[in-house]
């Protein structure tokens, strides 16, 4: 593979106390590739996001965006260099409407200076984003405070929040968890969109079967430690893996 | 033939964001009434008063301005026990710049202002990280440590304090000057507060991860609530010593940290106007009942509490829902 790598982490570590949540993890992603991120419950898949992003420190190890290193910058710059990310537990601003939601993101200095827009310019932005995530445009959905949304909705929005920074590079931790079947399949294609243009993607995902219709690679971890980097298919098929999701014969 | 109450919102024929599409004089009416009559009863107001309740009506306009920056800092996600310090922090920059240098008022107050803004935001930058209660006693404890510094090291008058202030041309200065303070930032943050940029400070109380996640310094944003907050309290602080012609450790006192979070429990938070709307009960209310002399506290608290019970939204928000509501009988069809 001759293309550049978007992100790169090179043996990263993280101590909460005693216990070793990421264990020497070694992994980079290309650009305009999707990776998945899978494993058990607890094996350090949310924190490996916490750490890109430093919304949780680094205990040792380095990450690196474009070639540069990252890991002493706080949150709000990694964001404003390019990088992106969904809550797996959705973290919107209840109060507001749901297209209130979005001028926040939209105000912040990377949106401005990739969008610009003034005051109420970014209403329109707002609803523009909302209906590409599938707020109805004619519905009064996107008016609606988003602490009466229901999931599915809250889930799009979060999508939308984190496609308004004009991302390089979009994390998305676990955002088909706690949806139906009907909301993946819709979803699903606003993701594949992102991909055709140019956005690299981390996906962290539970739902295997739909991870691997658009995933490129996956790395698998399981109690901190990365188990398997690779094609979909051969990752799966590791003994490794297996035991991991399944458990080991006595 | 059986009836039923129909509540509905009163109609304005387009409504997008701000703009609002007005075809009638009762619709531009129905929209400006709110906003001109506390202009026009603040304007007017003073020249009904008499010389006692003109002194009554400063008070509130300057409570009503702490209320304003409690409720700006609230907004913000910075709950703030200690509105005295700003209070106090710009009474005595004026008070010492008038006392020692003869700075004439029209100057000092300004620089009070700013500069009572800028102490205050630094004293508070370090504990800007600290989130909910534990801002709270940071706010609650430096105007009580600053009591005992002043009296200690007897800086500023010590306990004394300092006295002979230059006082204001006349009274109709000092209450048309607050009054006319009072209703810009009344009106001018209600509009940063609705507008993008207070959108964001409205963002950090809801969830100030998320703001960070959309790539935004809230440490930044937070050290401008809080100049804000701190510089109108300043300015309340500063006119004051004016007023009283005398700085001392009571503009420290606790009275001016918790009676303004009263104004705006009553008043109705977020809103700004509830938090003018609190002041200008509180105030004259606590007047009225000092006939009352040892029982005033006593009425005092059961009218906070009753209100606090009945309309806990506040009255500000629970008025405005009515306004915009209205009711009518219908026929039920069976």
């Amino acid at each position: 593979m001759n293309q550049a790598k978007i992100l790169e982490a090179i043996n990263i570590n993280k101590n909460f106390g005693g216990v070793q949540a990421v264990k020497n993890i070694s992994f980079e992603v290309n650009k305009g590739e999707l990776l998945g991120v899978i494993g058990p419950n607890g094996s350090g898949k949310t924190t490996l996001v916490n750490l890109i992003t430093q919304f949780v420190r680094l205990s040792s190890g380095s990450i690196k965006f474009k070639g540069k290193k990252i890991d002493h910058l706080p949150p709000h710059k990694i964001i404003g260099l390019g990088i992106s990310r969904t809550f797996q537990m959705v973290r919107p601003f209840y109060k507001l409407p749901a297209y209130k939601n979005m001028i926040i993101p939209l105000y912040s200095p990377r949106a401005k200076s990739l969008l610009g827009g003034k005051y109420g310019d970014r209403d329109a932005m707002a609803l523009d984003l909302l209906e590409e995530v599938g707020f109805e445009r004619d519905s009064f959905v996107a008016y609606k405070p988003a602490g009466v949304l229901p999931q599915g909705y809250l889930k799009r929005l979060e999508l939308a929040k984190a496609m308004s920074l004009q991302p390089d590079l979009m994390i998305l931790d676990e955002l088909f968890s706690g949806l139906s079947l009907a909301e993946v399949a819709s979803i699903l294609p606003i993701v594949e969109k992102l991909l055709q243009k140019g956005i690299s993607i981390i996906m962290i995902e539970h739902r295997l079967k739909e991870l691997f219709k658009i995933a490129d690679r996956v790395i698998v971890l399981n109690y901190g430690e990365k188990i398997a980097d690779g094609y979909a298919q051969e990752v799966m098929e590791s003994e490794a893996v297996k035991n991991a999701y399944l458990g080991t014969e006595a | 033939m059986k009836k039923r109450k129909e509540r509905i919102d009163r109609g304005i024929k387009a409504r997008s964001g701000d703009i609002f599409a007005l075809s009638s004089y009762r619709e531009m009416m129905y929209l400006s009434a709110p906003r001109f009559v506390p202009i026009i009863g603040f304007l007017i107001l003073p020249l009904l008063l008499g010389v006692y309740w003109q002194k009554v009506l400063l008070s509130v306009a300057v409570f009503a301005l702490l209320a304003i920056s409690w409720d700006i800092l609230a907004q913000t996600g910075m709950v703030s026990l200690g509105q005295a310090l700003f209070f106090g922090v710009g009474a005595y920059i004026t008070g010492a710049l008038n006392h020692y240098w003869g700075v004439p008022p029209f100057i000092s107050i300004p620089l009070a202002t700013i500069f009572g803004g800028i102490i205050c935001t630094l004293m508070l930058l370090p504990v800007l990280r600290l989130r909910g209660i534990y801002f709270s006693m940071v706010t609650l404890i430096i105007p009580l440590m600053l009591v005992r510094v002043i009296e200690a090291t007897k800086i500023f008058g010590g306990t004394e304090g300092l006295t002979g202030m230059t006082p204001l041309p006349s009274r109709w200065v000092e209450v048309y000057l607050v009054i006319g303070i009072m209703l810009v930032c009344l009106f001018g943050f209600r509009r940063m507060m609705d507008s993008d940029y207070g959108l964001v400070l409205r963002g950090i109380c809801d969830n100030d991860r998320s703001v960070i996640n959309a790539g935004i310094n809230i440490y930044w944003y937070k050290t401008q609530a809080l100049f804000i907050a701190s510089s109108i309290g300043a300015f309340a602080g500063a006119l004051m010593t004016h007023v009283y012609m005398f700085v001392g450790m009571p503009v420290f006192a606790l009275d001016y940290s918790i009676f303004p979070i009263a104004a705006v429990v009553v008043g109705g938070p977020g809103t700004l106007a509830g938090a003018t709307l609190g002041a200008c009960l509180l105030v004259p209310l606590s007047e009225a009942l000092r006939g009352f002399g040892g029982l005033r506290i006593v009425f005092y608290g059961i009218f906070l509490v009753v209100f606090t019970v009945a309309i806990p939204e506040g009255i500000f928000p629970y008025v405005q829902r009515k306004y915009n509501e209205f009711e009518r009988w219908v026929e039920v069809d069976k």
